[in-house]
């Protein structure tokens, strides 16, 4: 263990944070007997999710207000090409809905088809089970994000994704709120890069339904969107 | 039909004023702000010495009174108001995230050395684990 690198050395997490300590100590821990590298983002938080994620073994880069999640995760890239190791990085939620076992999957497929980004997507296979009013809403966020942007996907909303090293740099998101999902999609769309999709599964739990965006914030994503 | 005349020249208004401001963030914007303000204030003037003058304007582009015109007016003042004060908003925000972004980078870098690969020491490849890097 002390000669060879670890097969995912060059794997970094970014995590953004905000107001989830009591679950991102687990979620880190679990991460990080596969992923050595954690990066998360504490967007200023009012609990102790920084200290438990840095307890957990991640390193902790703290917002010193509160920015926003788009803001959380440009800062989380430009931490993680800082290493110069670095070859992917894997956005990651905090809340325990994602998992690990799909971002291994996302990372094979990257590595063997040489993709430069791999789209986790809920809808290539059954296993998510979102609500109807919430499917609808996300069907609509596809469709509106394959129109205007010069990609197609199956779900454009999916907070997990692995994006490759050329590509993590090129990205410069300036929509700090919810609008960043479809910011980057837009964005590796312009760039003519290779990408593909892969199965993920998004477990709803009592947890994450009580943090997850609201309906209604497809409105403001819609908002954020047009007066950009 | 009457009010059919007002309602044209507001609605075009509107949209050029919005399209104008979203198109253009520059110095020709900014000026093309402060020259209104400008007229804006120069014809107030004229509007306290002849207060008849909306009367003839409203009565010239078909609106019954002046007052009906004085409160379109303002409300398209007020609409182009609200977007220059969202775009400088977005403008503040940015700078101001990207200090926020400096600051917690620095920090971070301060509260783990890279040579450690990590806080609890669990990566043994930090250091020379990247021949293929650039």
């Amino acid at each position: 263990m002390s000669t060879a690198p670890h097969p995912m050395d060059d794997v970094w997490l970014v995590v953004p944070l905000y107001n989830e300590g009591t679950v991102i100590g687990d979620v880190v821990r679990h991460a990080r007997e596969t992923f050595p590298h954690i990066v998360c983002v504490d967007d200023g938080s009012a609990d102790n999710g920084a200290q438990a994620a840095m307890e957990a073994g991640a390193v902790v880069v703290r917002h010193p207000v509160n920015l926003g999640q788009g803001a959380a995760l440009q800062t989380g890239f430009e931490y993680a090409l800082s290493v110069p190791t670095m070859r992917w990085v894997v956005t990651f939620d905090a809340d325990g809905q994602h998992q690990v076992d799909d971002v291994l999957a996302m990372l094979e497929k990257g590595r063997a088809e040489n993709l430069d980004v791999v789209f986790g997507s809920r809808f290539l296979d059954d296993r998510t089970k979102p609500s109807l009013a919430k499917k609808l809403v996300l069907r609509l966020a596809v469709g509106y994000t394959n129109l205007t942007t010069k990609t197609r996907l199956t779900d454009a909303h999916n907070g997990l994704r692995v994006i490759s090293r050329g590509v993590v740099e090129r990205i410069d998101l300036t929509q700090n709120r919810m609008a960043h999902a479809s910011e980057l999609v837009a964005q590796i769309g312009d760039m003519k890069v290779s990408y593909g999709e892969s199965p993920v599964h998004i477990l709803y739990t009592d947890y994450s339904r009580s943090k997850g965006q609201s309906l209604w914030n497809a409105v403001n994503i819609l908002a954020e969107l047009i007066l950009r | 039909m009457k009010t059919l005349l007002i309602q044209i020249p507001l609605i075009i208004v509107v949209i050029a004023v919005v399209a104008r401001l979203f198109s253009s963030r520059g110095a020709r914007a900014q000026a093309i702000r402060r020259i209104g303000l400008l007229l804006f204030a120069g014809f107030a003037i004229v509007s306290i010495l002849f207060p008849d003058v909306w009367n003839r304007i409203a009565r010239l582009v078909g609106v019954g009174r002046g007052t009906d015109m004085v409160l379109y007016a303002l409300v398209v003042a007020f609409l182009s108001s609200t977007v220059t004060t969202y775009l400088r908003f977005r403008d503040l925000e940015t700078r101001y995230t990207k200090l926020a972004r400096r600051l917690a980078l620095d920090e971070a870098e301060r509260d783990f050395p890279r040579d450690a690969g990590g806080p609890a020491g669990g990566s043994p490849a930090g250091v020379d684990g990247g021949p293929r890097s650039l």
